[in-house]
């Protein structure tokens, strides 16, 4: 089992959605969140006072997968989120320990499915 | 039957009730009194009350009230963060409160009733005081306007607003690091021995400044100047917040909001100084639209040229701007001294807040002294230059050829400077030597809504 932490780009959310049901990953949880990567924050400016370096919004996206579902994921994430310029994100993966599914107490690959 | 009764109780409340209003055909004690004190300073007595002129002045005082409380609450309120929001909405609602008691108790007296002795020119008396003498017959307080005739009482609470406004401006210079025992101690004392005297000065019949022939129409001087100049003060003992360089607004939305409750209110605040319903109060409005209009335009333009972008601030800002100098001016000058007071507005304050704030290192937060306080100097002055005899026959400015006006404006100008910088300053250290004015570090770290008030504005989990 994987774990996928994807930071994207807020406004291709929908899209990379649609990529993920295609590819049939339905175990979803997204959250706003803020940061910036080699391309730096945006500057603010507030009646003359320049704020440089601030945190730009992005959308965090954690998905758990069976190991076999791994690639289609990955694709999924990057056909949706990819616009070819520099902010598009990062793909993080991790190995899964467990996971149990609350309602019936099932544990590991049945109960992410 | 029940038809009956009401028409029977409508007749009598409306023939006993209003009769005594409106033909005052039997004078009490008080209205004698008054009647010789009118004769005294040389006005005729009206014994009708005009509906039309009071109508619009009790409407115009709920304008100014608006001003306060959502007006410059949520303007000021979107500017802070948002840690602190509700503290600023709370110093701007409990300033109307405080105040409004302040006044009808002692507050009015001591502005606008006669002086005693020596002191005449400066302070009032407690004549006035729990509103005697103040009543349903004509106010003598309609000097530009001697048959408005509108009721003492409401020419009272219309002066309520500006008394509540004007400590409640003064919360932008210390946003976010004030106590709040230390905010009440102040804004008391502050209306008591600032806002009171400086506003008999120009407002009373007696005010040493309007026996000198300096004019201030709505405010510019009694309000703005003497905010401003508290703004400064207060910033510069009370010293920088933390990380103010990155204290961006929390919700310009709200700003936005609060200032177009203001530019809505400030129709109230001028035309209404007219004191009546008629050409005055029209011309009042319109400058005081003209001026907040092209200062917005102006100062988003400087943006453009000097930030490479038109931000909604500025065009927030520079109407704010625009308004205040059009104050102390609307009753005297015409669309040209508008225009002229609108751009310049914006330009003086644009050099005071973009410029000057930043190489003096000084953090007026939400630039009550940069805004106000600079807009009110200048319009101010302002009336000096543009004065129009075509407006009131009596005001002639540089313009109109007379230099008497600008010398007797500057005069007002420096001496409510002088005044409101002394007695701020000693208000503060005597407030910082009792209950101590700042927060703690700890505290304004935590923000001001949890550690002065237990509550919070936002949540972020239901």
């Amino acid at each position: 089992m994987k774990m996928i932490v994807a930071i994207i780009q807020p406004h291709r959310l929908e899209e990379v959605k649609e990529a993920l049901y295609a590819a049939e990953v339905n175990l979803i949880t997204a959250s706003e969140v803020l940061g910036h990567g080699r391309q730096l924050g945006i500057t603010e400016v507030y009646r003359g006072v320049k704020e440089t370096g601030n945190l730009l919004r992005k959308i965090r996206l954690e998905i758990a997968i069976n190991d076999n579902f791994l690639e289609k994921t990955i694709e999924a994430i990057i056909h949706g989120a990819k616009t070819g310029k520099v902010g598009d994100g990062k793909i993080f993966v991790y190995d899964l320990e467990d996971c149990i599914r609350i309602r019936t107490g099932e544990r590991g690959p049945t109960a992410i499915g | 039957m029940f038809k009956f009764i009401i028409f029977t109780f409508s007749f009598i409340f409306s023939s006993s009730f209003g009769g005594e209003i409106i033909t005052s055909q039997n004078y009490t004690d008080s209205s004698q009194l008054l009647q010789v004190l009118l004769n005294s300073i040389n006005i005729p007595m009206h014994p009708y009350i005009d509906f039309g002129n009071t109508a619009w002045v009790l409407t115009a005082t709920a304008l100014v009230l608006l001003m306060t409380i959502p007006g410059l609450a949520f303007f000021y309120g979107g500017l802070v963060k948002r840690k602190n929001v509700l503290s600023v909405l709370m110093q701007c609602l409990i300033a109307l409160s405080v105040i409004s008691v302040i006044w009808v108790v002692f507050g009015y007296s001591l502005t606008f009733s006669p002086g005693k002795g020596a002191l005449a020119g400066f302070i009032g008396s407690f004549d006035w005081a729990f509103l005697n003498h103040v009543g349903f017959e004509p106010s003598p307080y309609t000097a530009a306007q001697p048959y408005a005739r509108i009721p003492h009482l409401a020419f009272m609470i219309f002066q309520c607003m500006f008394a509540v406004i004007t400590p409640a401006l003064i919360i932008g210079a210390f946003a976010e690091r004030m106590k709040f025992s230390a905010y009440l101690i102040f804004i008391i004392l502050w209306s008591i021995f600032v806002y009171m005297p400086v506003a008999h000065w120009l407002w009373a019949q007696d005010g040493w400044l309007l026996k000198m022939g300096a004019v201030d129409f709505a405010g510019g001087i009694v309000v703005h100047i003497n905010a401003g100049i508290a703004a400064l003060m207060t910033t510069l003992f009370i010293g920088k917040r933390k990380n103010h360089l990155h204290s961006h607004p929390h919700n310009l939305t709200f700003t936005v909001l609060g200032t177009g409750l203001l530019w809505f209110g400030w129709f109230g605040f001028n035309a209404g100084s007219a004191l009546a319903a008629d050409g005055l109060a029209a011309n009042a409005f319109v400058v005081t639209n003209t001026s907040g209009a092209i200062a917005a335009i102006t100062w988003v333009i400087l943006d453009w040229i000097f930030i490479k972008r038109p931000t909604i601030l500025g065009v927030a800002t520079g109407a704010i701007a625009g308004l205040a100098a059009i104050t102390p001016a609307s009753g005297f000058v015409d669309i040209y001294g508008a225009l002229g007071i609108g751009i310049f507005a914006s330009l003086i304050c644009y050099i005071f807040v973009i410029i000057i704030k930043p190489r003096l290192s000084y953090d007026d937060a939400l630039d009550a002294f940069g805004v106000h306080g600079v807009a009110g100097i200048w319009g101010t002055f302002a009336v000096g230059l543009y004065a129009t005899p075509l407006v009131q026959s009596a005001y002639k400015g540089l313009a109109s050829g007379s230099l008497h006006l600008l010398k007797v404006q500057s005069i007002a100008i420096i001496s409510t400077i002088v005044y409101s910088m002394i007695v701020t300053t000693i208000i503060y250290w005597l407030i910082n030597l009792t209950v101590g004015v700042r927060v703690d570090e700890a505290e304004e770290s935590t923000g001001l809504d949890i550690s002065e008030h237990n509550e919070r504005a936002y949540t972020i989990i239901e």
